[in-house]
């Protein structure tokens, strides 16, 4: 799957940079926070980890022999982040001192492997995994399923990008300038062999890999494994500073929600029962619609669910307040208000679970 | 395949790494015309001119532009039969492989069609595999040119010219120095396994002892870098890196990307379509 140079158009190359130079950036961040000085002996030492067991020779049901690419084992180690900024220090390294996969598609092969492998990997295998105990077997069908799927969905957009070559990069007499075959052809030839082989192989390796570390390392997947107390190698609550810009950004959001009285006219689809009857209400409909033949009467579904549930506070201001602006600012207010209370019943429903898991 | 076949490949594959390593490591010591110029203007030249190779949209620019790098080979002291083996023999199966049937597949003009009709070669497709294997050709050769006449650590110094953030540039280099030791580690548990198994493993206990090698590599690598952390921290690392850079460029370097940017932009000047 390590795409040479050569085969992809310097546009689509600059693209893919620009993607996963944005992989780079927060991950990069993000592991900052967590790991602080902790982070650059880690992520060398996984980034070399990775390097040689993409080197192992797996022997795979079928008679046939594959290689894994360690991402899935990266992302339940490390985290998504961690696993980003390895498998990518691992794939720089392959194309800078090894000559394996190019340098101008070094970009597209950290965005299909590093980044794309690492997220599919994580949300797969959390998603499986959720709230298994560490030595659980649910958690190596999660790694065996999540390193399936990971490398899958890798060769998909690698296959995505060579298809689009020869429709995007032709040159004047019809000549693809760059990887020859259209989406119809690149996709069945990439798929076939990452559904029937690679994928077979990282599945392989990933569910070895948290079998093994069950009995000898458990400590080791505790950082991803969503359990109490894994805050390890894993993110920490988001930190201060990242919550007082999402309180301010909340803040600014409510008191600008007057200005939603400004906009002219009514949010399209939007309309009541009782706009259907009144001529003006017709006429904005009409308009709304580019002039669709207006039905004479209310749609009968509309006019009998429209009864069924009265807001408490009709059109989001109460009958009290007077001022169209103070009312939207109380509205959002009320709302913001609500959706927070939920959250905390939540989270402290989730927390008393997890306390009483502990304790029992 | 034997009950030591995954062991032995798996063996074969790590010491040909470590060896092709050792063989670049002698290749940059002698002298020669690329190693002989500041390692930023060998990385910027060269990354230059695969920009242009791909840039290029003209067989014959591509073809001048693998002249040029095997030219550099040959002024580098870099021996053709080293780069036949490592990236033309290489590059010509896998490329070819993948490229071949697009002679057949690509719609255009047909030159030779077979009696039925339902295989053709169009003038359009043999364009495309000529120019898609050309491509690679040249861009792996001055990519391998890099390598070869480069130690690792001048390569890293160099991309701190280029702004890569230092941490980057420190996890490379640490990388680079653990591969070689999680690689021998991983060698010696494969020969000591091969030393102790007696007849024919089937295939699931080969996958089973391919698994816990790694595991057991992964323990130790984790184990590694705890003991790298803390003996850095008593160096006094507090997470910031320093590289240290003693390049100066000197007329000669100066003349040399003067050079390697002309070639770059005069390929993509001409090879525009």
């Amino acid at each position: 799957m390590h795409i040479p140079d050569g085969y992809l158009s310097p546009s689509t190359c600059a693209v893919l940079y620009a993607g996963a130079g944005v992989g780079w950036y927060e991950a990069l961040r993000r592991v900052r926070l967590t790991l602080a000085t902790r982070m650059v002996p880690l992520i060398s030492v996984f980034a070399a980890f990775s390097f040689v067991l993409m080197m192992f020779n797996l022997p795979l049901p079928g008679g046939t022999t594959g290689h894994a690419l360690g991402v899935t084992i990266a992302a339940i180690v490390l985290g998504p982040s961690g696993a980003i900024l390895a498998i990518s220090i691992a794939l720089t390294i392959q194309a800078l001192f090894f000559g394996d996969g190019g340098i101008t598609t070094l970009g597209a092969n950290c965005f299909n492997m590093a980044i794309v492998g690492s997220l599919v990997a994580y949300a797969i295998y959390r998603l499986i995994a959720n709230g298994a105990a560490i030595t659980s077997r649910r958690r190596v069908v999660a790694a065996a399923v999540a390193g399936y799927l990971a490398t899958n969905a890798a060769a998909f957009f690698a296959a995505v990008q060579f298809g689009i070559q020869p429709t995007l990069f032709h040159d004047a007499r019809g000549v693809p300038l760059y990887a020859p075959y259209s989406l119809g052809v690149a996709i069945p030839a990439m798929m076939i062999g990452h559904l029937a082989v690679a994928g077979v192989a990282e599945a392989v390796i990933a569910a070895g890999l948290v079998a093994y570390l069950q009995a000898a390392d458990p400590a080791l997947l505790r950082a991803t494994s969503g359990l109490a107390g894994s805050a390890e190698l894993s993110q920490p609550a988001m930190p201060q500073k990242s919550l007082r810009k999402l309180w301010s950004t909340v803040a600014l959001l409510m008191l600008l929600t007057p200005l939603g009285i400004l906009a002219g006219g009514k949010a399209w689809g939007e309309w009541s029962a009782a706009q259907f009857a009144r001529p003006r209400g017709r006429a904005a409909i009409a308009a709304a619609t580019q002039n669709q033949p207006v039905p004479a009467t209310a749609p009968a579904g509309l006019q009998r669910l429209s009864t069924l549930w009265t807001a408490p506070i009709p059109n989001y201001a109460p009958q009290i307040v007077k001022s169209a602006s103070f009312g939207y600012l109380l509205s959002a207010m009320f709302g913001v208000g609500l959706v927070m209370a939920f959250s905390l019943a939540v989270q402290h429903y989730l927390q008393w679970r997890r306390s009483a898991g502990q304790s029992g | 395949m034997s009950g030591r076949g995954a062991i032995a490949s798996t063996l074969l594959g790590l010491t040909r790494a470590l060896s092709h390593a050792l063989v670049s490591e002698q290749v940059a010591r002698q002298p020669g015309l690329l190693q002989a110029l500041d390692p930023r203007v060998r990385v910027a030249g060269l990354f230059a001119l695969v920009l242009a190779v791909t840039l290029s949209h003209r067989i014959s620019v591509v073809v001048a532009l693998f002249a040029v790098a095997v030219l550099l080979a040959l002024l580098s002291r870099v021996s053709p039969a080293m780069l036949a083996t490592r990236v033309w023999l290489v590059v010509l199966f896998f490329t070819g492989v993948i490229a071949l049937p697009a002679i057949f597949l690509t719609p255009g003009d047909p030159i030779v069609a077979s009696p039925g009709g339902t295989l053709r070669i169009t003038a359009q497709g043999l364009a495309a595999a000529i120019l898609l294997i050309a491509r690679v050709e040249t861009a792996v050769t001055l990519t391998t040119l890099l390598v070869l006449t480069t130690p690792w650590m001048h390569i890293l110094k160099a991309l701190r010219a280029f702004h890569i953030p230092q941490e980057i540039v420190l996890m490379l280099a640490m990388t680079h120095r653990y591969i070689f030791l999680l690689g021998e580690t991983a060698s010696q548990m494969y020969e000591s396994r091969q030393s102790r198994t007696v007849g024919l493993l089937d295939r699931t206990s080969q996958r089973r002892m391919t698994a816990r090698t790694a595991g057991v590599l992964l323990s130790k690598s984790v184990e590694l870098s705890n003991e790298v952390f803390v003996a850095m921290q008593s160096r006094g690392f507090r997470g910031d890196a320093k590289v240290l850079s003693e390049f100066r460029m000197r007329s000669w370097d100066y003349l040399g990307l003067a050079a390697f940017l002309l070639a770059g932009v005069a390929a993509v000047w001409i090879g525009r379509s």
